[in-house]
């Protein structure tokens, strides 16, 4: 087997900056290849990539390697897993780590069957064991239910993706000195099947929703449209993002981007407020990495207050308006 | 349109919590008496995605599944939802796997079933939610994938889907043969008609052994599975009236510094 080090991180950009993910990444992934006595390099891959991706050196990046070109402008699983197996077989990296994004999900998994290694998706902890130097990734399953850890022990690299907002994002030190390096995989155009015809892109004003500190969330308790639109006013005095159980987003009471759960957002912010909601297994596995959750709904047996660590049992358009009316008077804004 | 749609029997994850418990020796969710297993509910959706294109185009839906015995009901069942014949994949070998060895039985399947131009399997498992399973067939196949898809039709004899990303959807169009992972967004799952589901139970469901279709080793181990136990119990804040408690949940917030 080939010597294999140092830990990388796949990248993304947003909006001409480094993603939020790609900051958290960085973090943790400082912190592993300092464990294990290693470099950190930040892989990025895509057309005309700006100048963001140089900012992982001041992230905490050793070396940023860019697979640029405009064959990757549109993400093609054959493209990317094609380019990564390419930067496998030249650069041997001991960890490899993910987003669990849209890029992650797809592309992580075909990865780790094309390197025939082991992969463990939407990770809330990962950890190095020192002795064994092996990664020790946690998943929750069983819609949250339960959580378990996975070792890969015969295969290289070690791969995992990560569930945003799960790590602390890096600080930036734009006094870091880092090598950038371009990587060609010289890939066959030929042998990369289907192509992208068309894009929506849902526009999300305000915060993002996977990005935001704190999360008010509305179920089908919330009752309608006009009274859903409510919650933004308390978001808005949070400096918040206002998600939704699936009923809201079926009876199209607010976007169906709005959804939090397994199909839907993945969120962990520091404070989510669910509303009206009864925590079903689904969206509580889409929720429950929140740091502190609170729930206002009127039947006690509700599943939300099993993961809640404040709770009101009442009728939510009582409680609602006076608790948003104290929220903004606390925080004198309005 | 030759199709084969992988499922999964799980357990109902929409159980209450109190009810659920993990095994200490088996290392896996204990199966409430009372509670049915049900098959994975994006399997499902992959099942329908398959019925809609056959509402459209002449075409033949094998379903396979890999489980124990009482898999064949998920199988009748997605036969009774308009499929057309099925195979159960179990043996002991084939249990206590991880998604590679998962993927790497199913793909031996596939290919000893042999005639296909498009597999369909649901976007993630209802219990362990690996998410892998699908890519990695196609990966053992070497037959191009999309992932979480909201919506597939035939288009000219291509297949074309629309794809569910973080921030919008997209358009993919592939030639055949694909696999491609269902999401839930393809809409509700048909009922199966009483004659459906009659003959359903009528249809030969072989099953395919480790003497069919060969096992292969996992690439990750478990270490360890349990209930996350919550050191804080949720504290009820209350007052005289509803307003009330709800005047006392900010301040109660404030004083934690939580806003």
């Amino acid at each position: 087997m080939v010597d294999r080090k140092g830990v990388v991180i796949v990248g993304e950009i947003s909006n001409g900056k480094l993603a939020s993910i790609t900051t958290e990444l960085l973090n943790i992934g400082r912190k592993l290849a300092d464990e294990l006595g290693e470099e950190l390099a930040a892989l990025f891959i895509g057309s005309g990539m700006s100048e963001a991706a140089r900012e992982a050196i001041s992230y905490g990046a050793d070396r940023v390697y860019t697979i640029d070109g405009p064959m990757f402008a549109d993400y093609l699983t054959d493209s990317y897993v094609g380019a990564l197996e390419k930067f496998d077989k030249q650069f041997y990296p001991e960890l490899l780590l993910f987003g669990h994004t849209s890029l992650g999900r797809d592309l992580a998994p075909r990865l780790a069957f094309r390197l025939e290694t082991g992969l463990t998706l939407d990770c809330i902890d990962i950890a190095i064991d020192t002795e064994t130097r092996l990664l020790k990734k946690t998943k929750p399953i069983y819609g949250g239910n339960a959580l378990a850890v996975y070792v890969c022990e015969g295969t290289r690299p070690q791969m995992a993706s990560i569930r945003a907002k799960t790590m602390e994002p890096a600080k930036p030190d734009t006094s870091r000195k880092g090598e950038m390096i371009p990587f060609d995989p010289a890939l066959d155009k030929a042998a990369i099947r289907g192509k992208v015809t068309g894009r929506t892109k849902e526009e999300v004003t305000g915060i993002k929703l996977e990005e935001a500190n704190v999360v008010v969330c509305g179920g089908r308790g919330i009752g309608g449209m006009e009274q859903f639109q409510k919650l933004e006013e308390l978001a808005w005095l949070l400096n918040g993002a206002v998600g939704a159980t699936r009923p809201p987003c079926d009876d199209k009471w607010c976007p169906a981007h709005c959804q939090i759960g397994n199909t839907g957002k993945l969120v962990s912010p520091a404070l989510y407020i669910g509303i009206a909601l009864s925590g079903s297994m689904q969206h509580i596995a889409g929720m429950s990495g929140s740091k502190t959750i609170v729930a206002i709904n009127k039947d006690p047996e509700a599943n939300i207050f099993g993961v809640a660590h404040y709770g009101v049992v009442d009728d939510y358009t009582k409680v609602l308006p006076a608790f948003t009316a104290k929220c903004k008077e606390l925080l004198s804004k309005g | 349109m030759n199709m084969i749609v992988c499922v999964k029997e799980i357990l109902d994850p929409e159980i209450p919590a109190k009810l659920f418990k993990i095994g200490a020796e088996t290392q896996r969710a204990i199966k409430p008496s009372e509670i049915k297993l049900v098959i994975s509910d994006y399997d499902e959706s992959a099942m329908e995605a398959a019925l809609k294109i056959k509402d459209a185009v002449a075409s033949k839906i094998t379903v396979i599944s890999l489980g124990s015995e009482s898999a064949t009901n998920v199988i009748r069942h997605c036969i009774a939802m308009g499929g057309d014949e099925g195979i159960l994949l179990s043996d002991p070998l084939f249990i206590d796997n991880d998604s590679y060895g998962t993927a790497f039985v199913l793909a031996e399947a596939i290919k000893k079933i042999g005639d296909y131009d498009l597999i369909l399997c649901g976007r993630q498992e209802g219990d362990w939610d690996a998410g892998q399973v699908g890519s990695g067939i196609a990966e053992l196949l070497g037959i191009p994938s999309v992932t979480i898809i909201s919506g597939i039709e035939v288009r000219d004899g291509k297949i074309v889907v629309e794809r569910l990303l973080t921030d919008g959807r997209e358009t993919v169009e592939v030639a055949t043969p694909v696999l491609v992972t269902v999401s839930s967004e393809v809409g509700e799952p048909r009922y199966p008609n009483l004659r459906r589901i009659r003959e359903s139970y009528k249809k030969e469901i072989p099953v395919w052994t480790a003497q069919d279709v060969a096992p292969a080793k996992a690439k990750n181990r478990m270490l360890s599975l349990w209930v996350p136990v919550r050191e804080a119990k949720c504290e009820f804040i209350t007052g005289a009236t509803p307003e009330e408690a709800g005047t006392n949940l900010a301040l109660k917030l404030k004083e934690a510094k939580l806003i």
